[in-house]
């Protein structure tokens, strides 16, 4: 990530070498022939460069097919039994982290001696042979838009990260695959494809960075048509940027970290930052009602889009201008975020942009307790400064984020290390199984984050809280993107877990918390897990009414039949539990198959009423078939 | 929680006793009264002492809004308000200190060394309490039937180092000037017994006791049954606290609760007799410090054991899944007080009813109640016979311990914690069961009978027996045995109500046909819903577990469409009917009283004197068998039975609470249970 640059005098430097680049960007776009008539055509297949884009189609070359994010990426523990983080990605990379293996022997009584691999490879004959359409297909050859029967293409594209999925994956189980993958290159090319399914009676499922946590990407097993993967992958395009309004449009297969990385060339950024952002994509943002890490100061999604093209059955829904409000009627877009692939495929957003920051800072703060957390994260909401990001861990996350620590470099850092501990534990008298960190992100001109950054301490140390440096702020912050690999690491020792999320309103933060993690930890009792689980949480996002609280959920199986079942119904418990404290279904993870149940009581029956007759008017043949939401 | 299962109560088991006393005869209790008290805690205890408590509670949400609300209802200040409610707490609050709680430890050691034999506690259940605590917030559901019942209760807390509790005591001990401070200190709060709509007063109570709960401050505990049972009889529980600390729970303020209800048996009760003066209509001497020292008397008698049984921790969370949705309250702010919704109305009432019935279950029996059952009914059977003058109400010894074998062995068929010693001769453990009692029965020439004559003669004066006695002095003092004996009887109520009521619906039903019998024993299961503990809607299983009993005793045939009493059985059932017959001649009469003598404008506050006279008269005159419908706590439970069916209403007339009585109703169902009328008529009148 950018990080601050120290004396003004380079600042200054650096923006004056930001706006040259912005400007010969400007003056080069014209000579590239491909984008003078970008929105209107669609790119040849060969011009493409596929260096510069993350995700290319066949995602099985660079992924994983059984576990989170790159194949030269993950945790494994070394023959001297340490734990190492391989690969060059990211600042983890080949270190090695030494308090890791205690700490998973400790919090889970899981043992290096006792593993549960992975099936290695896939074999072809585990999946079912396609059901092909094949007057669909016949039509869809004459139009050029590539498309793959292959089994690992159509496996690829059949699952999210639910721990179900994985799991089943890692046995080597696959259950009801598309039958096909199709990968549009542009707008045009789905709405003929959408013509073409609607014609044939074909089922689509729009897939974009298969990051989904709610069984959205499951094929309905009930489901005989032929199931066609929409994957948006190659529609990754920025169509233009407008300098004027600070807007840019964008192809919605787009994700997350070639978004940014290409406006960063401009100058600019979105500042959308969920924690899936290397993977998952622009149209899957709209289709979930994704939230940023940094939405504090750019908003969530649902304010950060200004125009959205979607294609449905019945054609093309779209606004007519930009305007940055409107009072005509309910919004549309709010028929098309959240939709989750059940109206349609988004392939066009029109998003606001923001210079890049000039200046980022990382904080962190450790309060006795997380009741003074979170009544800190209260007063910094009330008075309505809430830095970029601002982040409470729970006591046991705080653990676990210490377990992560990399080898430190030199003894006078872990000399350092142990004062500071000694400081905050003897001379604070902070209790080491009570006190938790708020992490904190700064952003903007650097004179405003110092006075930002004084405002926020200032209310920190009002709830005992006590300033402990960017480095444990930063290392929070990396944790988010690493942590899902950490998943893989527990599934080969007998481990298994999930992270969920809610959000609620302040005055039950602290109850829900208890409550679920009190809830998990019974619910494992009684299910016959032999070990306690770990059941954590940390309030992640701040709102003027409330909080987003995201929970991690793991134990250790060993001694279980049936492991995912016993898993499913405890978290089944904990979102009984969420629900009955006051806390939403979801905050920004969505709905899809895996908390259907639960639609009609949050929305009411008028209200599912409401949705259920949208669905019919715009796909009466149910052509988007995933049966999501609904 | 366990899930009582009733389907086979042989098959309950229970944990053993320790005798508490035997160590205090041992060892001094000085060094007792001053040992280390190191209690566990609850795990997530907030720290914090009684002021700080009350700060808690005067600053809380709930109170602010309250506050605020009656502040613009009356227009009187705010700040006003607020004196007002830290008036009230100051009150209320109590202050517990461990000097007062070793006070007490001290001197109750000699007293109850003095006055029971033995003090014996289920050490498993003290176990489970320990380890409840820990986990989450606790409350303490003892059974009431004595004063001692909430200085024991602390008492053995300390005893066995567990946190003592603080205890919500009705405010009549504020009276008692030194004594009511003392409680204070000892962990008591005092809580007035009405008050009426006094929002405020609510407020600061009802946070009051949250907040002890939710801090982890301490286990609390209170009475369920409301107050001391007159009769021994469980009384229908009072809802209100039990409303308040569940609402934390219900709310999602802590994850779970246990509450813990707690059966203490006395062998012999201290207020035995001043119960039966209070029930005959001699009112409740008002609390007084002086009054208690009077009380030294009792000092000098012998009170047998004491038995207390902690039992199984019932976790709220295990009683509300699937029975409450706590989603009801996501959409307001939860301090806002709120009427409750139906749904937690009846959770919270059937709640009540399970655990007053777990606290029935563990009630240890002596066989002394069995004798009292039996001699009673020995008693009014042998009066209706008019056996001649000195034969009356007699049986012989042996007689007496044989049937006393047979009940004990149809009251452990049925369940009941009977402490029958085994491994005693019967007749010495019927003979010094007797003697323990000796104010209650009579032994002449190996004949045994109720001290009823005595009681004529004292009634009398022995110094003076030309004086004549009026026949309603004599009939009173009769009754004070009568009463008491009945408080004893009562006590096995619990383990043959069940099958008394079908015993009781097969005899008034018309025929043996098997849905009558069932409409007649959900009338009566109606009618009699104040008089004992029956859970509301569980109906269909309390008919089933009765049919169950008694198939399992062999006393009846049930098929699908008959119900049948065996040869065998008879006996049985013409007990079980016997029990309960005097509640059905006792419901019978008061209807007759309010068809026949009721003015048109009498008063509720008039209705007990009223019909105490009437029933005496039917008494004198001979047309009325059992003296123990005088107990004015059954004439109450027969009116509130009427009102709540409708029967009678009370209405604003002349004077506050005039009641209005619909005589075709009454008098039908008084005619359905003298049996006269089929239930379908009874039910048919009532709409």
């Amino acid at each position: 990530m950018a990080s601050n640059s120290s004396g003004s005098s380079s600042d200054r430097q650096r923006i004056a070498q930001q706006r040259l680049r912005i400007i010969a960007g400007h003056l080069q776009r014209p000579e590239d022939g491909d984008s003078a008539v970008l929105s209107a055509e669609c790119k040849g297949q060969v011009s493409k460069t596929d260096e510069e884009k993350t995700v290319p189609k066949r995602r099985q070359e660079i992924m994983k097919w059984n576990g989170w994010g790159y194949s030269d990426t993950k945790f494994l523990f070394n023959k001297k039994g340490q734990a190492e983080f391989t690969g060059k990605r990211y600042r983890l990379s080949g270190m090695i982290i030494p308090g890791l293996k205690d700490w998973m022997e400790g919090t889970f009584g899981a043992n290096l001696q006792h593993k549960s691999p992975a099936t290695p490879v896939l074999t072809s004959s585990a999946v079912q042979p396609p059901t092909i359409n094949e007057a669909f297909v016949e039509e869809v050859k004459s139009t050029g838009i590539p498309f793959s029967h292959d089994a690992e293409d159509r496996v690829f594209r059949a699952h999210g990260h639910c721990l179900h999925e994985v799991f089943a994956l890692r046995e080597g189980k696959i259950g009801r695959v598309p039958d096909m993958v199709i990968w549009p290159n542009c707008h045009n090319d789905v709405v003929k494809i959408v013509e073409l399914a609607c014609k044939h009676n074909v089922c689509l499922m729009p897939f974009g960075g298969g990051t989904s946590v709610s069984s959205a990407l499951e094929c309905p097993p009930e489901e005989t048509r032929s199931i066609v993967s929409l994957d948006t992958s190659q529609m990754n395009r920025i169509l233009w940027i407008d300098e004027k309004n600070l807007t840019a449009h964008v192809e919605a297969g787009i994700v997350g970290q070639d978004l940014e990385r290409l406006l960063n060339e401009s100058g600019y950024c979105t500042g959308h930052e969920p924690d899936s952002m290397e993977f998952s994509s622009l149209g899957g943002w709209v289709a979930t009602r994704a939230s940023g890490m940094k939405k504090n100061i750019y908003g969530n999604i649902e304010d950060l889009v200004i125009h959205i093209k979607m294609v449905t059955p019945q054609g093309v829904i779209e606004k007519s201008c930009q305007g940055p409000r409107m009072s005509t009627g309910p919004d549309i877009h709010h028929f098309i975020l959240g939709s989750e692939g059940t109206l349609g495929v988004v392939t066009e957003v029109t998003m606001k942009i923001r210079p890049m920051p000039e200046y980022q800072k990382y904080g962190s703060v450790v309060f006795p307790n997380f009741e003074q957390g979170v009544a800190c994260l209260r007063e910094v909401a009330k008075q309505r400064c809430a830095p970029a990001s601002i982040r409470l861990m729970d006591n046991e996350q705080f653990k676990f984020g210490h377990a992560l620590k990399p080898q430190v470099s030199s003894i006078f850092t872990s000399f350092l290390d142990g004062l500071k501990k000694l400081y905050i534990t003897k001379f604070k008298g902070f209790d080491q199984d009570r006190l938790c960190v708020a992490t904190l992100l700064f952003e903007g001109n650097r004179e405003k984050v110092l006075q930002h950054e004084k405002q926020v301490y200032d209310i920190a140390a009002k709830f005992g809280g006590l300033a402990a440096g960017e480095d444990n702020g930063q290392r929070g912050y990396m944790l988010t993107f690493v942590i899902a690999y950490l998943r893989d690491l527990g599934m080969d020792y007998y481990v298994i877990g999930e992270s969920f999320e809610t959000s609620v309103p302040w005055d039950r933060v602290l109850d829900i918390c208890r409550n679920v993690k009190a809830r998990i930890t019974r619910e494992c009792k009684d299910r016959g897990v032999q070990f306690p689980p770990l059941s954590t949480c940390r309030v992640t996002q701040t709102y003027d009414a409330g909080a987003c609280v995201y929970f991690y959920f793991a134990f250790n199986y060993r001694g279980l039949s049936e492991p995912v079942h016993v898993y499913e119904q405890v978290e089944h418990a904990a979102r009984e539990e969420i629900l009955a404290n006051g806390g939403s279904l979801s905050h920004h993870h969505g709905v899809g198959k895996l908390r259907k149940e639960w639609m009609r009581d949050t929305v009411s029956s008028v209200g599912m009423g409401m949705l259920k007759s949208v669905k019919d008017y715009v796909d009466p043949q149910n052509i988007f078939g995933n049966r999501n939401l609904l | 929680m366990q899930r009582v299962c009733h389907r086979d109560p042989m098959l309950k088991k229970r944990d053993d006793f320790e005798d508490i006393l035997e160590e205090r005869r041992n060892s001094s209790d000085l060094r007792y009264a001053l040992r280390c008290y190191t209690p566990v805690l609850y795990k997530e205890v907030t720290p914090c002492d009684s002021s700080m408590l009350k700060g808690m509670v005067l600053q809380s949400d709930q109170l602010h809004f309250v506050i605020n609300q009656v502040s613009k209802e009356t227009g009187r200040a705010a700040d006003d308000l607020k004196d007002e409610a830290s008036a009230i707490l100051d009150e209320m609050a109590q202050c517990l200190q461990l000097s007062t709680v070793r006070f007490f430890a001290f001197v109750l050691s000699k007293v109850f060394k003095t006055l029971f034999r033995s003090i014996r506690v289920n050490e498993e259940g003290i176990q489970r309490l320990q380890q409840a605590i820990h986990e989450h917030p606790v409350v303490l559901l003892p059974s009431h039937r004595s004063y001692m019942d909430f200085l024991l209760m602390s008492y053995l807390l300390y005893t066995y180092d567990l946190a003592l509790p603080v205890i919500a005591a009705g405010m009549d001990f504020m009276g008692m000037k030194f004594v009511g401070e003392m409680l204070r200190m000892s962990g008591a709060f005092f809580i007035r017994r009405s008050f009426g709509g006094d929002k405020v007063y609510w407020a600061v109570f009802s946070e009051y006791v949250r907040t002890m709960l939710k801090t982890g401050f301490a286990p609390v505990e209170f009475f369920l049954e409301g107050t001391r049972s007159r009769t021994s009889k469980s009384l229908t529980p009072k809802l209100g606290l039990l409303n308040i600390v569940m609402d934390p729970f219900l709310k999602g303020e802590v994850f779970d609760m246990n509450l813990v209800p707690v059966s203490i048996s006395y062998e012999r009760i201290l207020e035995e007799s001043l119960y039966a003066r209070e029930l005959l209509g001699v009112p409740k001497p008002k609390e007084s410090t002086s009054g208690l020292f009077k009380a030294r008397k009792v000092l000098s008698e012998d009170y047998g054991s004491i038995h207390v049984y902690f039992g199984q921790p019932v976790s709220i969370r295990s009683l509300a899944q699937g029975k409450v949705n706590r989603c009801q309250f996501n959409l307001e702010p939860r301090h806002i007080p709120r009427r409750s919704s139906e749904e937690i109305q009846s959770f919270v009432n059937d709640s009540a009813y399970r655990l007053v019935r777990a606290q029935e279950e563990n009630m240890v029996l002596k066989p002394w109640v069995l004798l009292a059952s039996l001699l009673l009914q020995n008693h009014h059977h042998q009066d209706h016979q008019r056996v001649a003058g000195a034969q009356r109400g007699r049986i012989t010894l042996e007689d007496l311990t044989a049937q006393a074998l047979w009940l004990r062995d149809l009251s452990r068929e049925y369940g009941a914690f009977l402490h029958w010693p085994d491994h005693t001769p019967p007749s010495e453990v019927v003979s010094s069961s007797l003697s323990l009692h000796q104010g209650l029965v009579r032994i002449c020439e190996g004949r045994v009978q109720l001290a009823v004559e005595q009681a004529e003669a004292e009634a009398g004066g022995i110094k003076e027996p030309q004086i004549s006695v009026t026949p309603e002095e004599a009939l009173l003092s009769q009754a004070v045995v009568i009463l008491s004996c009945v408080s004893y009887r009562n006590q096995a109520l619990h383990v043959f109500l069940r099958p008394a009521l079908l015993a009781s619906a097969i005899h008034t039903a018309s025929s043996n046909c098997k849905q009558e019998v069932f409409n007649s024993f959900s009338f009566l299961r109606n009618m009699f819903s104040n008089e004992f503990i029956l859970c509301p809607g569980d109906t269909v299983q309390d008919f089933e577990e009765a049919c169950y009993l008694l198939m399992k005793t062999g006393a009846l045939q049930v098929t699908q469409q008959e119900v049948v009493v065996t040869t065998s059985g008879q006996r049985t059932v013409a007990f079980l009917t016997n029990m309960l017959d005097p509640f059905l001649q006792g419901y019978q009469v008061v209807c007759r009283f309010l068809c026949e003598e009721a003015s048109d404008n009498l008063t509720e506050k008039q209705f007990v004197p009223a019909v105490r006279k009437f029933i005496i008269t039917l008494l004198l005159a001979g047309r009325l068998r059992y003296t123990e419908v005088l107990s004015s706590d059954l004439q109450k439970n027969a009116l509130a039975a009427l009102l709540r069916l409708g029967a009678v209403q009370k209405v604003k007339g002349v004077e506050q609470g005039t009641l209005k009585v619909n005589k075709v109703m009454v008098n039908s169902l008084e005619d359905t249970l003298g049996g006269k009328l089929p239930t379908q008529k009874a039910v048919a009148a009532r709409l």
